[in-house]
């Protein structure tokens, strides 16, 4: 046990003080410092006098209503009356004093008609705005003349009353589900660059240590087996350290702005009021899942001479990752699928999808035990069959890397009697 | 107080590497293993610190199995140098320390005092990937011995140094053999085993072909070296059948015969043909040629 804790202390300490582990961390540090300053860094790259277009109103009665129109929804656009020809519009616009130039008439049914001349043909957020608001003064323009009141034009546009209800009692409810969409996504994401960072790093530090030839001192002095547990719970230590770090940051940054986020993101999110028990469900999964990828990232580390040859072997363990990822993708749409329902039983997608129909939908208690039971049952399995490989593995050098060299080594860490 | 390997085996697939090895490794003092390539040294070593099981067989040290218990009264240095490249001296030698049972304050006073044995104290906090495959050597010797192992195992420990490092080294691992390790090593160099061990076993093909202390397998081997200075060409010795090798050197000769009693007869002809003789002398064989007989007899 003391070799357990050595072991461990070391991966842990050697590192966390690694240049790259810090550096990388200081990087996610500012990714997450300039997301949570997004709308500033926003405002530096804009320019802050707010966009301008220039209208010329042929018929001279359009240009009131749309101006009132759009400055209800947007202040920053200034729509200016322009009072010379349209050529001199257009020689304005290229040289930048406007944004665009709008040129409104009337067509034969007397209703109003816009050209909207800018520099180039993508289509721009003024000119969205402008489109949007010229319909609504052309609705207005044609219900006063039709005669209809405002009223009974509110009325017409009036969105239906349409409301779900589940008659299942302990069915989520909408708020619910999104609060519970909120802390799933992010769980499975979190999870997702876990597995694909401490996993990567696992195997990469066993490989060094096996290229080093280090190990074969290493494993005369603590078993295999000792090792290799130290190892994964060493740098699922330090993956707790740098996520903590990271979430510490961005809950002082969130927390200085929390009310002016709190209504929106926050709701929409649903970290105010979600239950304790998926907290629960979300730290049980990620444990179980990172234990899973990390024994066999573990193992796959053992199996190859060069750092270099790492890459090709975990690759496999990169693609089932993404697959559960995208399954779970897909699951947070449709979280009662019966193509959920049954990978959230299967060992290498459990943790990400068992947590989502934990979360998403009504799931029975024994379907989350028997769950939790394949996954421990599979991880256990993977441990016993990974230290034995571990083992073999460590000793064995050459070239080829195939499936038969985890043949080769549970071969060469046999136990015969 | 012993190290026991009892008819131990150890198949790879249908290779075996050891072939119903017998030991008896005694406590203290120095026991060399000499083989060529592949003969089955680092293999027996391997299963010897439990790295490999054996496929039969037994290996007892004390009496007892090794294990992970008593893998801390035992040093290693693999064939291969293994070190953290990337680790400082120091970091490295107190973490292999403190997986071998040490304390890290031990461990620190340890080491300080091997390193300034070995010269190489101003290197205690540089990576090791900067030190001098020589210098690297000594680190790894280091960390096979700080916590004081009872039971030392050293795979080639000489290679790849020069002649005062060798010298350096020899003279820790008979220190250490004089306090009363029992040391184990490996070595190609004939004149390393002959120099330090007493006792001894050539391995080839995963047999042991000659096993036991090294004065008793010098005289049991029975051929002797005869070597002859002469101011005349003495060529005329490859024509008897009695002599086994001839070796010419540079004012004579080199006989190898196959008893002492023969010296008598080869002195007798040379006295007919009344040559000058100015050395004439009986030698003991050296391990070199035993070795040479006993391997290389499985090349012809």
């Amino acid at each position: 046990m003391n070799k357990f804790w050595t072991v461990l202390g070391h991966t842990y300490m050697s590192k966390l003080k690694a240049k790259s582990f810090l550096i990388t961390t200081g990087i996610a540090i500012l990714v997450i410092i300039g997301i949570a300053n997004a709308d500033k860094l926003a405002d530096l790259f804009s320019n802050e006098e707010g966009d301008e277009v220039a209208v010329i109103d042929e018929t001279g009665e359009l240009i009131a209503p749309l101006q009132q129109s759009v400055s209800e929804v947007d202040d920053s656009l200034q729509v200016k009356e322009y009072d010379h020809s349209v050529d001199d519009g257009k020689e304005a616009v290229e040289e930048e004093e406007y944004d665009g130039l709008l040129v409104l008439d009337w067509n034969e049914e007397q209703e109003p008609e816009a050209a909207y001349f800018q520099n180039d043909a993508t289509e721009s957020n003024e000119e969205m705005i402008i489109n949007q608001q010229l319909q609504q003064v052309k609705i207005a323009i044609a219900t006063e003349q039709a005669g209809v009141d405002e009223a009974t034009i509110d009325s017409i546009y009036d969105d239906v009353v349409f409301e779900r209800i589940a008659l299942d009692e302990s069915a989520k409810t909408e708020e619910e589900l999104n609060e519970a969409r909120g802390i799933v996504y992010v769980m499975v994401i979190v999870l997702y660059m876990a597995i694909l960072i401490y996993g990567q790093m696992i195997a990469t530090e066993v490989a060094t240590e096996k290229s080093s030839r280090v190990m074969e001192i290493l494993i005369s002095s603590a078993s295999p087996v000792t090792h290799m547990f130290a190892k994964i719970i060493g740098i699922g230590l330090l993956g707790l350290t740098q996520i903590l770090v990271l979430v510490g940051v961005g809950y002082l940054l969130i927390a200085n702005k929390i009310s002016e986020y709190s209504e929106g993101f926050f709701d929409a999110f649903g970290f105010s009021s979600t239950s304790t028990s998926i907290y629960f469900y979300a730290i049980l999964f990620f444990l179980l899942g990172y234990f899973l990828y990390a024994t066999i990232s573990a193992m796959l580390g053992s199996l190859v001479s060069r750092v270099e040859d790492v890459q090709q072997l975990i690759l496999p363990i990169i693609f089932l990752v993404m697959i559960a990822f995208f399954i779970a993708m897909y699951g947070l749409g449709q979280p009662d699928a019966t193509f959920i329902t049954v990978s959230s039983f299967i060992p290498f997608f459990s943790p990400m999808i068992m947590f989502l129909r934990v979360g998403m939908v009504d799931v029975p208690v024994w379907q989350v035990g028997v769950s939790i039971a394949i996954l421990v049952v599979t991880i256990y399995i993977l441990a016993i069959l990974g230290a034995r490989i571990y083992r073999g593995g460590v000793l064995m050098y050459g070239g080829s890397r195939s499936l038969k060299d985890i043949k080769n080594a549970l071969v060469l860490s046999k136990k015969e009697k | 107080m012993v190290l026991q390997i009892q008819k131990v085996s150890k198949k790879f697939g249908n290779h075996t590497a050891v072939n119903q090895l017998t030991l008896d490794i005694p406590e203290r003092g120095m026991f060399g293993f000499l083989g060529g390539n592949g003969a089955g040294k680092t293999t027996t070593f391997r299963m010897i610190l439990g790295l490999l099981d054996q496929t039969s067989g037994d290996i007892r040290w004390n009496g007892k199995k090794i294990t992970q218990k008593t893998s801390d009264h035992i040093g290693y240095l693999p064939e291969e140098r293994g070190l953290y490249p990337k680790l400082t001296v120091k970091e490295q030698l107190i973490y292999l320390g403190e997986l071998k049972g040490l304390r890290k304050q031990t461990a620190q006073q340890e080491l300080a005092a091997w390193l300034e044995r070995f010269q190489i104290n101003h290197y205690l906090n540089k990576r090791v990937e900067e030190l001098s495959k020589g210098n690297q050597q000594k680190i790894q010797f280091i960390s096979a011995v700080l916590h004081r192992p009872k039971l030392l195992i050293l795979d080639e420990p000489f290679s790849g140094l020069d002649p005062i490092n060798v010298e350096m080294m020899q003279d820790a691992v008979q220190e250490l053999a004089e306090q009363g390790t029992s040391i184990v090593f490996s070595s190609h160099q004939m004149n390393v085993v002959e120099e330090l061990c007493e006792s001894l076993c050539i391995l080839r093909k995963g047999e042991a072909v000659v096993k036991g202390n090294l004065s008793d397998i010098k005289h049991s081997f029975g051929k002797k070296n005869l070597i002859i200075h002469a101011n005349e060409a003495l060529d005329f010795l490859r024509e008897d059948s009695r002599i086994l090798a001839f070796k010419p050197l540079a004012n004579g000769c080199r006989l190898q015969i196959e008893d002492e009693s023969y010296a008598q007869h080869i002195m007798q002809q040379l006295q007919d043909r009344k040559i000058f003789i100015r050395k004439f002398e009986i030698e003991e064989p050296s391990l070199n040629d035993i070795f040479i007989e006993k391997v290389g007899e499985t090349y012809e």
